[in-house]
């Protein structure tokens, strides 16, 4: 074989090649692709345009308040993450607003239970708030994972569709969390330090949960496009049996691919806990639907083998502005979930007229 | 170099194997025909690993083998180029044929190895030309634009990049023009100089008796006959694939 004969024409090889295929193309198809690729932008520019026309000047177009949108996305964000690891290997999460809601609501009691004694605690004394903050965190990523797992090894191990399996979940998370909790609040506040440190802390001007999304955002972004791990996601969702019989462990990784949206419920919890200082069932009853609705409207295929994280990340921020905007314009914000779906719908279709073109 | 012994298979209560023989050596090309639901795939998909024989043993070099994954056949040396679901789709070309062998820097060993994209591509690229695969335009093309030949040639390429002992081809030219079949044969040929056993599904006889220094014949999942090459006329081999004249060649194993 000719090794290392062709270095330096490899890039060239590939760029020439690439030419000849864009201007194969019909002006039609360039055209729909330029839509396909931009529209997320243009949604997402025509959504900012148009609250920021609708309501008082300095209200919605300000640093404060998209420093807010940018605090509410995080969780919306690490929840889209793992829901995009999901829906590229062809499956779907719709449990994860039922593990973060049981994961917070574990974690927040440990923590509570953990920082001194009940009338202690009521009296806003929190005499062992650095020891209970830490296993309160850990509960809460350990109890994702761990369900994300379940998630994973039902849908594996007794072959069945993902969508019954975390649907399942969600209906036991969310009961499970209401018989912990006993369908209230809980009696007090997680640490104040908690909240002032994690949850209200900034950093470089924005707060500390959109830089943990970031820095999640930049694993996940490296893990899915420049690791092993990424790459066999992709070939499970593009073709399971074929992957498998390249040797790749398909099992395997499915229930890993699970376990990492666990993970990332759980990891959202934290911060729920952290932001909010309690968590209730209410708030996040719209958790799938944002993410579900982050990972589609970001251009990942619901088809599997496609997707791409940094799309994800811009789609999460579409529940959020649209909530953060109807509220300022004192809308009632349930228009946001109607929104969300709206946009959902039309990306799918989006995306399938885009498979309809590119396959035939 | 490998050998099968008495495999048998069945799918609820389709019998598609029935305690089948089968051998290839080195630097050979073994044909093997068989009506459609022959169970030549099936044969094919129990040493790749794919299936498990309900029966029979499997002798790779000597030794007897089990061959519980794919991932022990590729072990063993042993590559299949299937007759469907080959390749992933939504991946371009570089990426399957490094799908489950992908080329990495041990940035921190067993936890973050980056993938080396440069360094595949190059191999793949070098691959490609050995073999004469000039169809392709670009190995960053996702593999659902390619055509049918294209993406053979790929499947195939993956096939025997990986120093393989044996190759199992379940109908490579079924789906490929006259150019690319041309391409394909003159390609087994290659890997027969090269010192490996070729196993070549296939439904073409001219292809079959051309390229063929062995034609082994099954029907209903039993090997009915045997035919070293220039023994066999056309008219023998259709006449061992339908069942006709099954006496006369029936002791011909
Ligand atoms: N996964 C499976 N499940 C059930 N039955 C199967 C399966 N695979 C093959 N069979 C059956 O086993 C028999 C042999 O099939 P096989 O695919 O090996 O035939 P073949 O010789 O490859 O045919 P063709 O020339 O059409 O490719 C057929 O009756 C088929 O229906
Ligand atoms: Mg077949």
């Amino acid at each position: 074989m000719a090794k290392g004969k062709m270095g330096s024409s490899v890039k060239h090889d590939v760029i020439a090649a690439e030419d000849v295929i864009t201007s194969e193309l019909t002006r039609g198809e360039r055209a729909l692709d330029l839509v396909w690729r931009s529209w997320l932008f243009i949604f997402l520019l025509g959504l900012i345009v148009f609250f920021w026309s609708q309501t008082p000047a300095n209200s919605f177009l300000t640093g404060s308040n998209f420093k807010l949108i940018a605090l509410n996305t995080s969780e919306v964000i690490l929840l889209a993450i793992g829901e995009t690891f999901v829906i590229v290997t062809a499956g779907i999460d719709l449990s994860i607003g039922g593990i973060l809601l049981i994961a917070g609501t574990c974690g927040g009691k440990v923590m509570l239970a953990l920082s001194g004694t009940h009338a202690q605690v009521q009296m806003g004394l929190y005499p062992h708030a650095t020891t209970a903050i830490c296993v309160g965190i850990a509960v809460c990523i350990v109890m994702g994972t761990a369900w994300g797992l379940v998630n994973g090894l039902l849908i594996t191990l007794l072959k069945l569709p993902p969508f019954i399996v975390t649907l399942g979940t969600l209906g036991i998370t969310f009961g499970l969390s209401d018989l912990i909790s006993g369908g209230t609040n809980f009696f007090a506040p997680v640490p104040p330090s908690f909240t002032d440190k994690i949850g209200n802390g900034t950093f470089l001007g924005l707060y500390v949960p959109i830089w943990i999304a970031i820095f999640f955002l930049i694993v996940a972004h490296i893990v899915y496009h420049h690791l092993r791990f990424g790459r066999y996601t992709a070939a499970v969702g593009s073709n399971e049996e074929g992957a498998r019989r390249t040797g790749i462990a398909v099992n395997r990784q499915i229930v890993k691919v699970y376990a990492l949206a666990g993970f990332l419920a759980g990891s959202a919890a934290v911060l729920d806990l952290a932001i909010f200082t309690n968590i209730s069932r209410a708030s996040h009853s719209s958790d799938n639907l944002n993410a579900i609705g982050a990972v589609v409207i970001g251009g990942t295929s619901l088809f599997g083998g496609v997707g791409t994280i940094i799309g994800s990340a811009i789609g999460a921020f579409i529940p959020t502005i649209a909530q953060n905007g109807l509220v300022i314009m004192n809308v009632p914000s349930f228009w946001q979930e109607v929104l969300v779906g709206v946009t959902i719908i039309f990306a799918v279709y989006l995306d399938q007229v885009r498979r309809r073109r590119s396959s035939k | 170099m490998l050998e099968l012994r008495g495999i048998s298979k069945h799918f609820g209560a389709v019998q598609a194997l029935t305690e089948v023989d089968f051998e290839v050596y080195p630097g050979e090309v073994v044909a093997l025909v068989g009506d459609n639901g022959a169970g030549k795939s099936t044969l094919v998909k129990c040493v790749a690993g794919t299936h498990a024989p309900d029966d029979g043993k499997i002798v790779f070099e000597g030794r007897e083998v089990k061959i519980a994954s794919p991932s022990d056949a590729t072990h063993l040396g042993i590559e299949t180029v299937y007759q469907d679901l080959a390749l992933c789709d939504n991946l371009d070309v570089v990426q399957n044929m490094f799908l489950g062998r992908e080329r990495v820097q041990r940035l921190i060993p067993l936890a973050v190895e980056p993938l080396s994209e440069i360094e595949m591509e190059k191999q793949a690229l070098d691959v490609l030309k050995s073999l004469r695969v000039t169809t392709i335009d670009s190995v960053r093309t996702k593999v659902v634009s390619l055509s049918g030949g294209q993406r053979q040639s790929v499947a195939i390429s993956k096939a025997v990049m990986w120093n393989s002992k044996v190759v199992l081809l379940d109908e490579p030219t079924a789906a490929l023009g006259v150019a690319q079949t041309e391409q394909v044969l003159a390609l087994i040929a290659q890997l027969r100089e090269q010192g490996l056993g070729v196993v070549v599904i296939s439904h073409n006889l001219a292809e079959v008796l051309d390229v063929a220094d062995r034609i082994v014949v099954l029907r209903l999942g039993r090997r009915a006959a045997t035919f070293e090459r220039g023994e066999a006329t056309p008219d023998d081999v259709v006449a061992a694939i339908t069942g006709a004249r099954m006496l006369k060649i029936g002791g011909n194993r």
